[in-house]
């Protein structure tokens, strides 16, 4: 690592956010610098290359007001921060300065917020079904403890309330303990921050809760450092301090639109869309940050948010958050305009670890048929719905007709519920029952036996009743 | 191997995981060298006048211009011998565990660890005697690695001579434990051997042997309509969620592999982690064993360094290679080979070298060819005379699911086998989601044979109940591949005009399609029945299906209703029976029971003659 505080005064070139330095000496890749302007502005930068003495450094926090004589002050370390237990209920900018007029966080524990890979051979497979009290989640997209599960939603559907309603309901059943939240705000609105906010404060998580800000209007080059920042906290709350941590990353479309404007500036041959080649790369340093440790009590769970530009899901960024993450939830504009809430289109979405954390003894014995059996129905339901749009409904098989009043059934009594309704596993499964109940017996065929006996509201009815 | 002096040159540039160094006067391409204070592991990929470039296997940040860095004069090296089974290792080589012990739950760099275990010994039995002539890829003995393999240690290639001596007894893998002269010269032999991992592994001119062995997975759509053989290739694109991983990882626990190479390449942490929890609990269905016993597995997932990704496939063929050459089937998976692509283009970018298709480099077809070519079922160099088989599946993970992008045409240009994942069935829960329309194996005529070998073996000694309809394997099997394609034309016109709408004769072949996807096709990888299933149950599910579909077409067409036919209730029961734990037996059953209910029909319709199949 270079000397500590090595000042240098001038630059060769300013070019958007990078500056070029010459003459340079004993400054390492991806060192951080800080700048120091004739408007006395400190501003933060890092480095993207060195060479023989010179060294390209990205500019964070604007480059507007820039001349090239200007101070440059070399860290002689990566970007780290200090942690400790006092970040928690504290609100940060993308630079991790304190935005709540409270004291910046001080501690002798600094961490790199590039982290480190967590060793495949020391994670824990995640096995703990987490109960968001949501059915069309609970009942077909189950999340557990450690994964990290993204919501895909376009602008204008309410991803926000969605995902505010699981940070208030989320718990794993048999424990007491409540998440601890994370949230990092990357080129959101105003408005959306507050929201957030305002519903931690009034479902009193805000104690329990770091937040890190980059609004809309701040630069947009340090929302590559927020996520990172923002995991770094949480690993610390989940590793160090043991605790069960819920980080939420919104918008992550955002972050990679960030990405690209350094790429272009960097001038680096583009792939997909003009984002650079290494996106899938870089978003997996992301992601890939979550996850249980043997030997650690805590987790660190993760709902990336993210927009899809045109609703497109094959659109670069759901596409290769698609390609890392454990699944993803998609909301769909159909099911909104038809005052579904939550729009959850059970279809395309997926949770990957769902099977470890279902069934006999964690949820029950016959979640994961019914599950499968409503896939597979809804699927019919959709199906026979598109023929009715040709058709008519009077052009429908009686079995089209039966699956046509399923998918209404699912979509208003199953998926749609309140936005304060907190459902347990067993009402979801319930609910989904009595739907699956319109159906002929001999159309579940993806629920055995010995399940259909035990649940069938036809056989509880009449064992309910005595003989 | 000629070890040359320790030379040392200087950084001059760092950017990402691409470093620029001078002073190394006889640099060669492909040597690895060792990168700053720490060590750091990197390999020269171009030299120009007095500079070189190397790719860093490991995170770069705080490398400095000035710092050293070390030519090392070997090559990117596997460490081959006996360890390497129910190990995990990254994309260099280093096993995770002792990562772990050293490091704690981070992987931190500059990590120095060997492949294979230092500290472990193995019995070493010769199966060569003093004054033997031995030349390379000789057997010379073998150690029991675990219960499922026996590892078979083999004269490296470069060494020929006569034995001076060998011991039995338990030893470490740096011990010699032969002595080869050849004349003036003497070569101390031990367990462990070297192999360049970018080289292929050579086998006997003219030593490839025809592909007509099929792999059995127990996966019915793969076993019975698209085949692998033992030695082929296999693509599996597939957009994500659309199951390519755990495709992956049922061929890996169920394939008649004698030892399975499985490469997690740029994929994720958890699911890397799932297999080694996973697979020492399962076992091996053909030896009862656990799994892991016969498994090695090399794991770079996403986060970690880019360059290591592009080496883990290497080194994964490498491996495969080896236990080829002692003789074994091995099949090699690799998840996925499109993160390896991206890796190549990746540092090709910080090359600055001209993109072809999407940003990959012109050489793309070149590196999928020479990975997959490595395949292949050989006569092995060496005495004792043995064949030993590389098969390769490869996923390919396409962006946005478009099997329209380079790495997936690439690979169906070297590949002979092609599973293609469909994400419409993968969203109604159709798993495996493999399209059997689109499907295709190059192979199914060449392993047909074997294959209805096998299952007249089946027919003749479980079947001898079934005596109806004298038709061999390949004619059920392209029944119901005739069957499925006529379905999804009057498929195509049923969501025009609407079911109800449709002839009987075309209803039948909706509904006996619908029973083949539901029962046949269909196979649940977390049901503990329907996980695995042998061949012999493949051919009775597939009989009885085939068998009711000819059966029922021929009393539509002789009058009765399809209401009629579509009432029976074994209809239900057919779609079930697979995961019935009982077998063959549970399918007999059934099929006398449809039998009994065709008769009826035929019966109430007053229709005579009908051969009633089942």
């Amino acid at each position: 690592m270079g000397v500590k505080g090595l000042a240098y005064r001038g630059v060769k070139e300013i070019k958007g956010s990078l500056l070029i330095v010459e003459g340079v000496e004993g400054v390492g890749y991806n060192e951080v610098a800080r700048i120091i302007g004739q408007d006395g502005v400190e501003r933060l930068a890092r480095v993207l290359e060195v060479g023989k003495g010179y060294a390209i450094l990205q500019v964070f926090g604007g480059e507007i007001g820039l001349q090239t004589d200007v101070v440059v002050r070399f860290e002689g370390s990566a970007f780290t921060i200090p942690v400790s237990d006092e970040v928690l209920g504290r609100m940060f900018n993308g630079r991790f300065e304190p935005i709540d007029h409270g004291p910046p966080i001080i501690s002798t524990d600094r961490r790199d917020i590039n982290g480190a890979p967590i060793n495949p051979k020391a994670r824990i497979y995640p096995n703990d079904f987490i109960q968001t009290g949501i059915s069309a989640i609970d009942g077909m997209l189950s999340l557990v403890r450690g994964q990290k599960l993204p919501i895909f939603s376009e602008s204008g559907l309410p991803h926000n309330r969605v995902i505010a309603q699981i940070a208030r309901q989320a718990t794993v059943r048999g424990e007491e303990e409540e998440f601890a939240l994370v949230f990092a705000a990357m080129g959101l609105k105003k408005d959306e921050a507050l929201y957030f906010i305002d519903e931690f404060e009034h479902s009193g998580a805000l104690e329990r809760s770091v937040v890190i800000l980059n609004l809309a209007d701040d630069p947009a080059v340090e929302r590559l450092f927020t996520p990172r920042i923002a995991l770094t906290v949480a690993e610390y709350l989940a590793f160090e301090l043991e605790m069960h941590v819920l980080a939420i990353l919104s918008d992550m479309t955002n972050y990679a639109e960030a990405l690209r404007e350094m790429s272009a500036a960097r001038e680096e041959v583009p792939s997909r869309k003009g984002y650079p080649g290494y996106l899938y790369s870089d978003l997996a340093t992301i992601y890939e940050r979550a996850g249980i440790i043997e030997g650690k009590k805590g987790s660190l769970t993760q709902m990336p948010i993210l927009t899809m530009p045109g609703g497109d899901l094959h659109h670069p960024i759901p596409d290769l958050t698609g390609y890392i993450t454990e699944g993803q939830i998609i909301l769909d504009r159909e099911l909104d305009i038809k005052g579904v809430y939550p729009p959850i289109n059970v279809l395309p979405s997926l949770s990957r670890l769902m099977r470890s954390g279902i069934g006999k003894g964690k949820t029950r014995d016959d979640h994961k048929d019914v599950s499968d059996q409503l896939y597979y129905s809804y699927k019919r339901g959709v199906r026979a719905r598109e023929l009715a749009r040709i058709v008519g409904e009077m052009g429908l098989s009686p079995e089209e007709r039966k699956y046509l009043e399923f998918a209404e059934a699912f979509e208003r009594r199953f998926v749609n519920q309140g936005e304060y309704e907190n459902r347990t596993i067993e009402k979801t499964l319930d609910i989904a029952w009595d739907i699956l109940s319109i159906l002929p017996e001999s159309e579940l065929v993806r629920i055995h036996e010995e399940y259909v006996k035990k649940y069938h509201p036809k056989y509880r009815e009449k064992a309910s009743k005595p003989a | 191997m000629v070890i040359k002096l320790a030379r040392i040159g200087k950084l001059v540039r760092i950017s990402g995981s691409v470093v620029e160094a001078l002073g190394i006067e006889d640099i060669t391409i492909g040597e690895i060298v060792e990168v700053g204070e720490e060590g750091l592991i990197g390999e020269v990929i171009r030299i120009f006048e007095d500079r070189f470039t190397a790719q860093v296997y490991e995170d770069t940040t705080g490398l400095k211009p000035g710092e050293i860095v070390k030519g090392t004069g070997k090559r990117l090296e596997a460490e081959l011998g006996p360890g390497l089974l129910n190990n995990i290792l990254d994309g260099i080589g280093r096993p995770l565990e002792l990562i772990k012990n050293l490091r704690g739950p981070y992987i931190t760099r500059g990590v120095k660890v060997n492949t294979l275990p230092r500290n472990i010994k193995w019995y070493f039995t010769p199966t060569v005697k003093e004054g033997d002539e031995v030349a390379p890829g000789d057997v010379v003995g073998t150690v029991k690695e675990t219960e499922s393999v026996t590892h078979r240690i083999l004269i490296p290639h470069g060494i020929r001579g006569e034995v001076a001596w060998v011991k039995e007894g338990k030893y470490t893998v740096d011990q010699p434990i032969l002595l080869v002269k050849n004349g003036t010269n003497e070569y101390e032999v031990t367990m462990k051997q070297y192999w360049p991992i970018r080289v292929p592994r050579p086998f006997e001119t003219d030593g490839r042997l025809p592909l007509e062995k099929p792999l059995i997975t127990g996966q019915r759509v793969i076993d019975t309509f698209f085949p692998i053989p033992k030695g082929g290739t296999a693509a599996i694109p597939g957009g994500f969620g659309t199951g390519k991983t755990v495709m992956l990882h049922q061929l890996a626990k169920w394939s008649d592999a004698k030892v399975v190479v499985y490469i997690g390449c740029g994929e994720r942490g958890n699911e890397m982690c799932e297999v080694v929890t996973e697979f020492p609990k399962l076992k091996d269905p053909y030896t009862g064993r656990p799994l892991m016993e016969r498994t090695v597995l090399i794991a770079n997932t996403s986060n970690m360094p880019v360059a290591a990704r592009e080496s883990s496939i290497y080194f994964g063929v490498t491996i495969g290679e080896y236990f080829r050459d002692q003789g074994y089937d091995v099949a090699l998976m690799a998840d996925s080979t499109s993160r390896w692509a991206e890796a190549m283009r990746e540092v090709s970018g910080r090359l600055e070298e001209m993109p072809a298709e999407m940003g990959y480099p012109a050489y793309l077809p070149d590196r999928i060819a020479e990975f997959y070519e490595r395949a292949g079922r050989v006569k092995v160099p060496g005495k004792p005379s043995r064949e030993g088989s590389l098969t390769i599946i490869g996923a390919v993970s396409p962006p946005g699911g478009d099997f329209n992008e380079p790495v997936t045409i690439h690979t169906l240009r070297f590949t002979g086998v092609f599973w293609a994942l469909d994400a419409d069935l993968a969203y109604s829960r159709h798993f495996p989601a493999i399209n059997w329309l689109k499907s295709y194996s190059i192979h199914a005529g060449a392993v047909a044979e074997p294959w209805a070998q096998s299952f007249s073996q089946y027919s003749k000694k479980i079947l001898g109940w079934w005596e109806r309809k004298h038709m061999g394997f390949l004619e059920y099997r392209k029944t119901a591949l005739d069957l499925l394609g006529e379905a999804a034309e009057v498929e195509s016109i049923a969501r025009v005009i609407g079911e109800a709408s449709l002839p009987d004769e075309q209803r039948i072949i909706l509904l006996a399609s619908e029973i083949l996807k539901e029962g046949f096709l269909r196979q649940s990888a977390f049901d503990e029945v329907d996980s695995y299933c042998e061949i012999g149950k493949q051919f009775c599910l597939l009989k009885l299906m085939i068998d009711f579909y000819l059966t029922a077409s021929e009393l539509i067409d002789r009058g009765v209703p399809f209401e009629r036919v579509r009432s029976m209730p074994q209809i239900f029961k057919m779609m079930r029976v697979k995961e019935d734990p009982r077998g063959i037996e549970a399918i007999r059953e059934l099929s006398l029971e449809i039998r009994g209910e065709f008769q009826k029909i035929a019966r109430e319709y007053g229709i005579e003659g009908v051969v009633v199949g089942s």
